[in-house]
Formats: structure tokens, C-alpha cells, sequence
């Protein structure tokens, strides 16, 4: 790996904005005259402006991927941006080796009269690609996307997965030794996402690979190296591992508001995760996990059950603990009472979990009835500990050993 | 096989000379590019219209059968053309409305293309050459019409007719030469292209497209400096086969022109990156 050559090289490279509309467009003429006399000075923030980005260092070799990771506006697509040559820095160098690919916008050029076969010319006239590769590849594209059936219908009438999976299916046809990505993956019903990602790590290979994304099980199954941005610079710089970037990432991405719903005949007075009340709590992953919780009757209820459910950051419900499933049946001994509950070994793997409680009675035959209390992102927990990052939330410990 | 290297960085150390010879390769080299944007719009134009290539030539027609109807009827005293009065406006109002579509072509054609511009790098020379082959459509359109005008009238074929696509070609030139130095202000600020239009309407007056030069007077000097006129006259000339005037102007606007156009191309390249950083969204 270490041999490869480098194809992505930024040095020191910082980038300014203007926050003002007018102000900005009037620096944009300055800039341009500037520009004729070639500007040697250092630039530094004029009135209004600051640094979208600071002071960025990296480089990525062929068959590396790196990941960049960050809340919103941290200056993610702005180094896409001056990657893929649209805007100059301010400072510092980029040097580029190769041919840039880059998956931003798909479907650029599209006009939507035209029909599908017609904008599969003018998609990857824009993309660099010649008549004659187009002509060759033309087949290819219009099978890989799967509309053969409306290829000569106009991309008007076309549904948007239909737009989005012939823009795939022509960009995926490029051959860079660059490759840009931008949260383009998420395209298309399930079934082509698996092939949109197939056809992916099919370039992996071959290229030095750049990807913004705020999924962080993408990021996880194709990254080699990963770069945290906050505020326009860098944070964390992994090389070959992810755990810790991924770890503070969640860190930083805003807390979810909590909402509480119910019938009024309860309430939670206070939740406990390992003894701690705090918002958001560090737990350790393979520790026990103990969950308490306080409840306040209102009204005499005589059997219930309590199911929290885990929900990961992309508010998938990833684990559940439920009451009912362990066959405990609450049946509350006063008008104030903790409910505890220990889990053992915590699989949940690293990462930011929300932690979302229902309380429902029981009614004769053992079935749920009325929620009585349901707390939206009651806590959230910081699983860490582990060094090995997975993309799937759950780890499970298995006994392996080997037999002849 | 050696990688082609890019670098990106503040100011442009390197050569103007190399720049300048990446710009022109860009040029020419995107032609398939261009040709692939230009049909795509002529195509996109046409399937949607049932008039179709008759919105070509609508506005230059009707001005001119205005002026027409001012001449007829002695609405308007116009000093003697030295040809048919139809055919000097129509060639007038043909030939100016080239030149003002010739203007703002780069402008147009950049704007129309912002959103691929500020998400994919494509040699953005290739907006300029499918915005030319465009207007030379359009344009073939119009001097078909002039053509059919001209023979129509009695004026007879003459030899020099062949000449005038030429003409045009430098016209259209001159004209895209003006409108690149414009484009990254006018990108900037709109304000920049409705003065073009609005300064353009202003100039026609200055320019013999629906009446001839005056004899003497103050307008006749402001008339002989403006370098629109020698492109109408000597297109005009052209069609109808008279001895051309203003031939040196004409000649020399246009060996200025030349090397001006690559020079605009430049600022037009360095000045895309700029340009994509205030405007996008």
C-alpha cells in the first residue's frame, strides 16, 4: 500500500467566504481584476469574510478512500469543490494526479425534453467522455440503468429514480484515477443502491477515492482513512482506522430534541443510565449497561410493561429491550417506583444511540393496550471502547476455532 | 504514461503563454462537447414549438416591416438608400440582430449552464463554442431569408453573396469578443446585461440599420466612428453586390478582433472560478 503512487496532494490549502451578498459580489469584481494582474499577495479576511476552510493537509494514494466527515457546514463541499477544480484556494496548493471523476450532481446536462437516449450523449459530452466512447458504452449504460423500455420516451416523464439511475449508469461508466463523491449513493430503490455500490468498489480499487457522506455505515464499509471537519478544519485525521473519527463525529452532530407523549396517567420522573442523569452518557462497550428508571402514578395501573428502544444516529431502531420479551410483568408496588433493568454485555458496537421509551398497560390476556407514556430521545449514549469499527450496529461475540 | 497533472492553487503561476495555449486547446478540443450542447438546445428549442425556427427571425422581420410601413406611408422622411428600401431594412435588421445575439451569447449561454458549471468541471470554452454554433444555426436561417429578399426584389445573384456567410462569421466574432469581456461583470451583477440591452437599443440609432448614413452633420462623424456600421455596410454591400465601403475598418475591427477573442476566451477562463464561488448555491 505504502508504495502507491500519491494522487491527491493539499498543502496548507485555506479557502475565505463572504457572508454578505452584496459585499461578496463586489469582492468578486475586485477579484477579477486582480486576477488579470495575477494576485501574489497573501490573502488575508477582508471585512465580513472568514475561513470556510483552514489550513487542510492530506494526501491520498491510489486504492485509498478517504472520508470526509463533519456537521453541516464544517466545509465539506467546498474542498470537493476546490478538489474538482471549480474554485481556487486562497492558500495553499492542490496537486492533482490523473484523470478527475466526479459523482456531485448526476445528470448533469439532462434537458428534460430530450429523451433518455439523447441524454445519455449529452450527460457524458459534459462528463469528458467522446462520441465514440459514448457510442460504444451507450448499450452498456441503457442495460446497467434498466429502463430499456423508456429509453426513447422524453427524461421528463421519467420518475426521479429513473432520472437518478441513468445518471449512475453514465457516470459509473468514467475511468478516472480520481474520483470525487458527494452523497450521490443513496440513489434508486434497494435493489440498484446494492448495484450502484458494487459498481463502486469495482473503482475503489483502482483509484484514489475522496467522499463526503453523513452515513457514517458507508463511510465505514468503503473508507481507509477519514478526516473530521469542524468549522474548516481538521479535527481528526485517521490513517487507517475509523473508530475515533466516527466516535467524535457523533460527538458533535446536534443532540435531538427530547418529546415526551401520554395519556397522563404516569409520568417519568427521572432516568438513570449506569447512575449517571447526564443527557448524553459514555457507556463501554462488552460492560454492563444498568437503565433505571423512576416512574410517577397518577392513577392506580396494575400491570405494565416498559420497552426502550435503541435508535441509531440515522434513527433506525437498531436494539430493543422490552419488559415483555423478558417476561417480566410490571405490576407497581407504590405510587413512585424505579424500574431497573440490566443488560449484561453491551453489543451495540461504537457510536451515538438514542434511547426512546414506551410504556404501555397490560390488559387481560397478557395483551398491550394504551400507551400510557412514550418518551421520544429520552438519553443518548456514547457506546465506546472498542477499537474495531463496523458498519452494522451490532456486534455479537462468537467462539470461532478451526477443525481438520 | 505519464498522469497529467493538475494544481490548483491562489494565483496562476504559471505562464500566461501556457494558459493561453490550455485555453485554445480547450477550445477546439471541446467540440464534440459543444456540438452535443448546441443540438441539444436546438432540439430541446424545437420539439417544444410548433412555430419553431419562425421565432428566429420574428423581431428582425417586424422592425423592418415597420420601418417599411413608416417609409410608405411618409410617416418618416428617410434620405435615399441606393437600394430598395425593403431590402436595405431587412438586411439591416437581419445583420443587427446576429451582432446583438452575438453580444450576449457568452453571457446567456453561461448563465443557462450554472448549474452544471458550479457542480462539474468541463472545459467551459466549450459554453462560448456551442453558444457560436447556435447562432450560426439561427443565423443560416436568416440569410436564407435575406437571400430569398434579395432575389425577390430583382436584385440579381452577384458573385460576392458568397462572401457574406464570411462576413457574418467576422461579425459574429467582433460581436462574441465584446460580450466575453462583459460576461464575468454580467454574471456578477444583472445590472450589467440590461445595460448591454438597453445600450444596445440606443446604438441601432447610431448605426445605419434602418437609415442611411446622413450626408453631413454631427451624426454622420458619431455614425463613420462606430465600429457596428462597417459591419452592417460591408455585409449589406456584400448582398447586394456593390463596391463595399468602410472595407479597411471593416478589415482592421476585425484583425484587432482576432487576437482580442482568444485574449476575452482567457479572461473568461480564469474568471469562471471566481464567478462559480459568489454564485453558488
Amino acid at each position: 500500500m505504502e508504495n502507491k503512487e500519491v494522487l491527491i496532494k493539499v498543502e496548507g490549502l485555506s479557502k475565505k467566504f463572504c457572508k454578505d451578498l452584496k459585499t461578496s459580489l463586489w469582492y468578486g469584481v475586485k477579484d477579477l481584476v486582480a486576477n488579470i494582474k495575477g494576485n501574489k499577495n497573501d490573502r488575508l479576511l477582508r471585512n465580513k469574510e472568514f475561513w470556510a476552510l483552514q489550513d487542510i493537509n492530506f494526501e491520498v494514494r491510489r486504492g485509498e478512500c478517504l472520508g470526509l466527515i463533519g456537521h453541516n457546514g464544517a466545509g465539506k463541499s467546498t474542498l470537493l469543490k476546490i478538489l474538482n477544480g471549480l474554485i481556487n484556494p486562497d492558500a495553499g496548493k492542490v496537486t492533482i494526479k490523473g484523470k478527475v471523476g466526479a459523482l456531485i450532481e448526476l445528470g448533469a446536462g439532462f434537458n428534460p425534453i430530450l429523451s433518455g437516449r439523447e441524454n445519455i450523449y449529452n450527460n457524458g459530452a459534459v462528463l469528458g467522455f467522446s462520441k465514440e466512447e459514448i457510442d460504444k458504452k451507450v448499450e452498456e449504460i441503457i442495460d446497467f440503468a434498466e429502463i430499456r423500455e423508456f429509453i426513447d420516451m422524453p427524461v421528463q416523464n421519467y420518475s426521479s429514480g429513473m432520472k437518478v439511475r441513468l445518471g449512475f449508469a453514465v457516470a459509473a461508466q468514467m475511468e478516472p484515477d480520481v474520483l470525487i463523491i458527494d452523497e450521490v449513493l443513496a440513489v434508486g430503490d434497494v435493489s440498484f443502491k446494492v448495484k450502484c455500490f458494487n459498481a463502486l468498489e469495482k473503482l475503489l480499487e483502482r483509484c484514489a477515492v475522496i467522499i463526503v457522506s453523513h452515513s457514517m455505515p458507508q463511510i465505514a464499509r468503503i473508507c481507509t482513512d477519514l478526516i473530521l471537519l469542524g468549522g474548516g478544519s481538521i479535527v481528526i485525521h485517521e490513517k487507517g482506522g475509523l473508530s475515533l473519527a466516527i466516535e467524535n463525529y457523533y460527538k458533535l452532530v446536534g443532540n435531538i430534541n427530547s418529546a415526551e407523549l401520554g395519556n397522563g396517567t404516569l409520568n417519568v420522573s427521572n432516568i438513570l443510565i449506569n447512575n449517571q442523569s447526564d443527557e448524553i452518557i459514555d457507556v463501554l462497550y462488552k460492560e454492563p449497561l444498568q437503565l433505571k428508571i423512576k416512574l410517577n402514578f397518577k392513577t392506580i395501573i396494575e400491570r405494565l410493561t416498559i420497552k426502550v428502544t435503541f435508535f441509531d444516529v440515522e434513527q433506525k431502531p437498531v436494539a430493543q429491550l422490552s419488559s415483555f420479551n423478558d417476561k417480566m410483568i410490571i405490576e407497581p408496588l407504590g405510587n413512585e417506583i424505579w424500574i431497573t433493568s440490566v443488560v449484561n454485555d453491551l453489543f451495540l458496537n461504537v457510536g451515538r444511540y438514542t434511547l426512546h421509551i414506551v410504556i404501555r398497560e397490560l390488559i387481560e390476556g397478557n395483551k398491550e393496550s394504551d400507551i400510557l407514556c412514550l418518551l421520544r430521545s429520552a438519553r443518548s449514549i456514547n457506546v465506546i471502547g472498542n477499537n474495531y469499527y463496523s458498519h452494522a450496529p451490532c456486534l455479537m461475540a462468537g467462539e470461532w476455532n478451526q477443525e481438520i | 504514461m505519464p498522469l497529467e497533472t493538475k494544481i490548483y492553487q491562489k494565483d496562476n503561476r504559471l505562464k500566461l503563454n501556457r494558459v493561453l495555449k490550455a485555453c485554445v486547446k480547450d477550445f477546439f478540443g471541446s467540440h464534440f462537447l459543444a456540438k452535443q450542447l448546441a443540438t441539444r438546445d436546438i432540439r430541446a428549442q424545437y420539439r417544444q414549438s410548433y412555430l419553431g425556427i419562425i421565432w428566429a427571425f420574428i423581431t428582425p422581420v417586424f422592425s423592418a416591416l415597420v420601418w417599411i410601413m413608416l417609409s410608405v406611408t411618409g410617416t418618416v422622411k428617410l434620405s435615399d438608400t441606393g437600394i430598395p428600401y425593403p431590402v436595405y431594412v431587412f438586411s439591416g435588421t437581419l445583420i443587427w440582430s446576429i451582432l446583438k445575439e452575438a453580444i450576449n451569447l457568452p453571457t446567456s449561454n453561461t448563465n443557462a449552464a450554472r448549474s452544471i458549471l458550479t457542480k462539474i468541471n468541463f472545459p467551459k470554452e466549450a459554453l462560448i463554442l456551442s453558444g457560436m454554433y447556435k447562432l450560426f444555426f439561427n443565423s443560416a436561417i436568416k440569410i436564407l431569408l435575406l437571400v430569398l429578399i434579395v432575389i425577390l426584389f430583382g436584385l440579381g445573384f452577384s458573385w460576392s453573396l458568397l462572401l457574406f456567410p464570411l462576413v457574418i462569421v467576422c461579425a459574429v466574432l467582433f460581436g462574441v469578443t465584446i460580450g466575453l469581456f462583459i460576461t464575468p461583470f454580467g454574471l456578477i451583477y444583472t445590472d450589467v446585461g440590461k445595460i448591454i440591452t438597453f445600450g444596445l437599443g440606443l446604438v441601432m440609432y447610431i448605426t445605419p440599420v434602418v437609415y442611411a448614413i446622413p450626408q453631413e452633420g454631427v451624426m454622420r462623424t458619431i455614425m463613420e466612428i462606430n465600429p457596428f456600421t462597417p459591419m452592417i455596410i460591408v455585409a449589406r454591400n456584400v448582398i447586394v453586390g456593390s463596391n463595399p465601403e468602410f472595407l479597411s475598418y471593416f478589415l482592421s475591427i476585425i484583425g484587432i478582433s482576432f487576437p482580442l477573442f482568444f485574449i476575452g476566451l482567457l479572461f473568461y477562463r480564469i474568471s469562471i472560478p471566481i464567478i462559480v464561488e459568489r454564485l453558488s448555491a
